[in-house]
């Protein structure tokens, strides 16, 4: 298969403690997957590093057969990757439109970054009638949707979504992974870190599972789902 | 009642400098949350770089209208070249050591700075070249003259610029960005360090105009007269509240005014026992009293510690 990303024997340390011990995952185009994994197992080190705000010690990422390594942060987006940090870093200063713009920052077509705008507005009609308003003072749900819709300005070809649960309303959920659906389904590639295992099996293709900073299982999400281990320790069965 | 009217046209005039030079300080503070002690010094070249250069002009018979424009021209450059190299010289390498180490290095190069310029220029005063007389107009019984009513449209025309351009244009919405959230910034495509210089040279460009406003309503330059203001703009950052532009702006014009009511009355209101000559200590007495009372300024947020 060929892939879009591939990352292999990825270490990462943090002042002596090693974060991440030698992972390898890969991302084919198209490709819904996601990185299970309970608290403090590396998930959100993993994206960082795929989206160049960390450093690895070592490990190889290629991204279409071309190193990442030396490619700083502000280029990847370039490049077609794009991360909805954990926490959203929405600007709250900013107004939900000033958001989304800052999302298009690297584009400079005008025409197209105001119909990716409307675009937006349509997946997220919330935001449309908040558009003037300061991006700080929305709830929770709908920061994430400024989040992830900020990153779509980008036009990504890879996505990665660090816990768009957290901290949401169930129904909020329903609507934040229903979307994540849709946009895979447009063609957009989707690396999905979340702590709902059950919900993000549920919605990917393939899975990880990161434990201790290390890949300890992976296969279908049919078949993780379906694993005794996955059971027991990330879907409570 | 005179007085009071020319109280304020003087305080609105040293205002309007304090102002520019503030937004200065503001600016680089709310995106490294830095207190470039550097700054004044970046106005004091600025007006020896305007005199040196009004007084080139000046031998060689050109017209005075375009003689002061291309000195401050050139006090500008001047001081944008300078704001970029201070930044990538003295703070970039520091940008992740603790916030001592910044701030020390800052009063460093203003020392340097201060001690270059001597060497360049030396200790004396040297007159303003202004190649125009600036006169006087009545104005209630008040006395205001051209350069004073210049300094306060220019103040004006440049701070609604600056303000548009904040928050009008994609760079503008770029480094609201970085202040709010650099590593989001980063994830967004934008070059934090293109967007930190791009701060320091326009704070330094807005300094080289405040440095040819002071000398040309004072019609002197020296080596030291940044210290002073320096401190005094940094002051009204701190009472508008540090990081927040309209803060910077509104504190530098009421420490303006504060000062020069405060010294044309100071002796009506201790009987002649303190004279104008303690104007300077007003500056000071609202710094004091902000950061005990308010040390979030007029218009700041509450200030979140930053790493």
């Amino acid at each position: 298969m060929n892939h879009l990303l591939e990352v292999e024997n990825l270490k990462v340390s943090y002042g002596g403690i090693q974060a991440l011990k030698g992972i390898n995952l890969s991302i084919a185009a198209g490709e819904l997957v996601t990185l299970i994994g309970s608290n403090g197992a590396g998930k959100t080190t993993t994206l960082k590093v795929l989206a160049g705000l960390l450093h690895p010690a070592s490990g190889k990422l290629q991204y279409r057969d071309r190193s990442l390594l030396h490619v700083p942060a502000h280029r990847r987006v370039v490049n077609g990757i794009a991360l909805v940090p954990e926490g959203r870093g929405i600007f709250a200063r900013l107004t939900v439109e000033e958001n989304l713009l800052m999302g298009a920052y690297i584009r400079g077509d005008k025409a197209g970054i105001a119909d990716d705008l409307e675009r937006q507005y349509v997946l997220f009609p919330r935001l449309a009638e908040r558009r003037t308003q300061l991006a700080g003072t929305l709830s929770g749900g709908e920061q994430q949707m400024v989040a992830m819709a900020r990153a779509l300005m980008s036009r990504p070809e890879l996505l990665m979504l660090d816990e768009p649960s957290m901290g949401l309303a169930p129904l909020m959920v329903e609507k934040i992974f229903e979307t994540i659906r849709g946009i895979s389904i447009q063609g957009v590639t989707i690396l999905l870190v979340e702590q709902n295992a059950r919900l993000a099996l549920e919605t990917a293709q393939r899975g990880y599972v990161l434990e201790s900073g290390a890949i300890s299982l992976s296969g279908t999400a049919g078949e993780l789902l379906g694993s005794d281990a996955v059971q027991q320790a990330y879907l409570g069965a | 009642m005179e007085i009071l009217l020319q109280q304020i046209i003087n305080g609105l005039v040293q205002g309007s400098v304090y102002a520019l030079v503030a937004l200065g300080y503001t600016m680089v503070y709310g995106i490294l949350g830095l207190i470039n002690f550097a700054h004044g010094e970046v106005v004091m070249i600025g007006a020896m770089i305007a005199m040196t250069v009004l007084q080139a002009l000046l031998t060689a018979a050109l017209t005075p209208v375009l003689a002061v424009l291309l000195s401050l021209l050139a006090a500008m450059a001047v001081c944008m070249a300078l704001g970029y190299s201070i930044e990538r010289i003295a703070y970039r390498p520091l940008r992740n050591a603790p916030r001592l180490a910044p701030l020390i290095t800052a009063i460093g190069v203003s020392i340097v700075l201060q001690n270059l310029a001597m060497m360049i220029w030396g200790r004396e005063y040297h007159a303003f070249p202004l190649p125009f007389n600036s006169t006087s107009h009545q104005l209630g019984g008040a006395i205001v003259n051209d350069v004073q009513i210049a300094i306060v449209i220019i103040a004006l025309l440049i701070m609604s610029t600056l303000m548009w351009l904040v928050h009008r244009t994609r760079m503008g919405r770029a480094m609201r960005a970085v202040s709010e959230n650099p590593a989001a910034a980063a994830l967004m495509g934008v070059d934090i360090n293109r967007v930190i210089s791009v701060t320091f040279m326009l704070g330094s460009a807005l300094a080289a105009v405040a440095g040819f406003m002071v000398s040309a309503n004072y019609g002197i330059v020296h080596y030291y007269m940044g210290f002073m203001l320096g401190l005094k703009a940094f002051t009204a950052a701190v009472l508008g509240g540090i990081g927040n532009l309209r803060g910077a702006m509104l504190g530098g014009v009421l420490l303006g005014l504060i000062e020069s009511l405060g010294a044309g009355y100071i002796g009506d209101i201790t009987g002649g026992f303190l004279g104008s000559n303690y104007q300077d200590v007003f500056a000071f007495f609202v710094l004091i009293a902000v950061l005990i009372l308010r040390p979030s300024g007029l218009l700041g947020e509450k200030l979140a510690e930053r790493a």
